[in-house]
């Protein structure tokens, strides 16, 4: 058994990202395709944290960026969870399908 | 035995995203989704980094998780799901050819390690490079960012 490096962590959020997106394509409920991004968001995390430590371990630029990344993400969930209850008070669903208020 | 420990975390996040994905009830989704952040929290541990694996319990187990979950109790006649959309196998195909052309590019580069051993803790050397060096700007606007995104909030959910 060969010891866990950089290419393990990067392969693992991969594949994470990987799932995140597959679920943002298939979900139809906006509550699930929030949580799929929250899933890809991670994933990117995971990836810029094993870099930082792999690469540059003195740095700590990978971190620094990952807590950037965990700001935009939680403004991102209150402002679309907002937007979720909106359309959910005058449309009464939370299902893409009948998300077309922009559509024409 | 560090290396037991990353694949126990990283058969425990797979399985939770999948769960997320796969399971109807949408409630029982967002607790898998605690469990992928309790996960990235422990690759975080694993990776030396101490305060960000605290941050994540804090910001994603503490605020984001339950954000979601009171979300999925106020539109509860939607509490079932949907059945996935016809366009999971393309969405598979996706996935899978996206993931091979990651993995590709990760086994054909070699990364340089530009050396230097990590901090013993990372809470300090983190505070003195977000407020002392460079990222001083990026701090203040993500204030402003955040501060944007609790007025739109409040906003969007206003009774007119």
């Amino acid at each position: 058994m060969f010891s866990v490096g950089l290419d393990h962590y990067l392969i693992l959020s991969a594949v994470l990202f990987c799932i995140g997106l597959v679920g943002v394509i298939t979900q139809r409920n906006v509550i699930k395709l929030i949580m799929c991004l929250e899933i890809m968001l991670n994933a990117v995390n995971i990836t810029l944290i094993a870099f930082s430590m792999y690469i540059t371990p003195a740095a700590l630029t990978g971190q620094l960026f990952a807590i950037f990344v965990m700001v935009v993400a939680a403004a991102e969930v209150a402002v679309g969870i907002a937007i979720v209850f909106s359309i959910y008070r005058s449309r009464e669903s939370v299902d893409m399908e009948n998300f077309n208020l922009l559509k024409w | 035995m560090p290396d037991l420990v990353f694949y126990l975390l990283a058969a425990i996040a797979l399985v939770a995203s999948i769960a997320v994905i796969m399971v109807r009830d949408i409630f029982r989704a967002a607790l898998c989704l605690i469990v992928l952040f309790m996960s990235v929290a422990g690759f975080f541990l694993l990776l030396h980094a101490d305060f960000l694996a605290i941050v994540q319990i804090l910001i994603y187990v503490g605020a984001i998780s339950i954000l979601i979950i009171v979300a999925v109790m106020l539109t509860r006649d939607a509490r079932q799901g949907y059945p996935l959309d016809n366009y999971k196998y393309v969405a598979g195909a996706v996935g899978i050819l996206l993931l091979a052309a990651i993995a590709y590019g990760i086994l054909n580069t070699s990364f340089v390690n530009f050396g230097g051993a990590p901090p013993e803790q990372t809470i300090q050397p983190i505070g003195q490079a977000l407020f002392g060096s460079g990222y001083v700007l990026p701090v203040e606007i993500a204030a402003v960012l955040l501060l944007s995104a609790i007025l739109g909030a409040i906003a969007v959910l206003r009774d007119k």
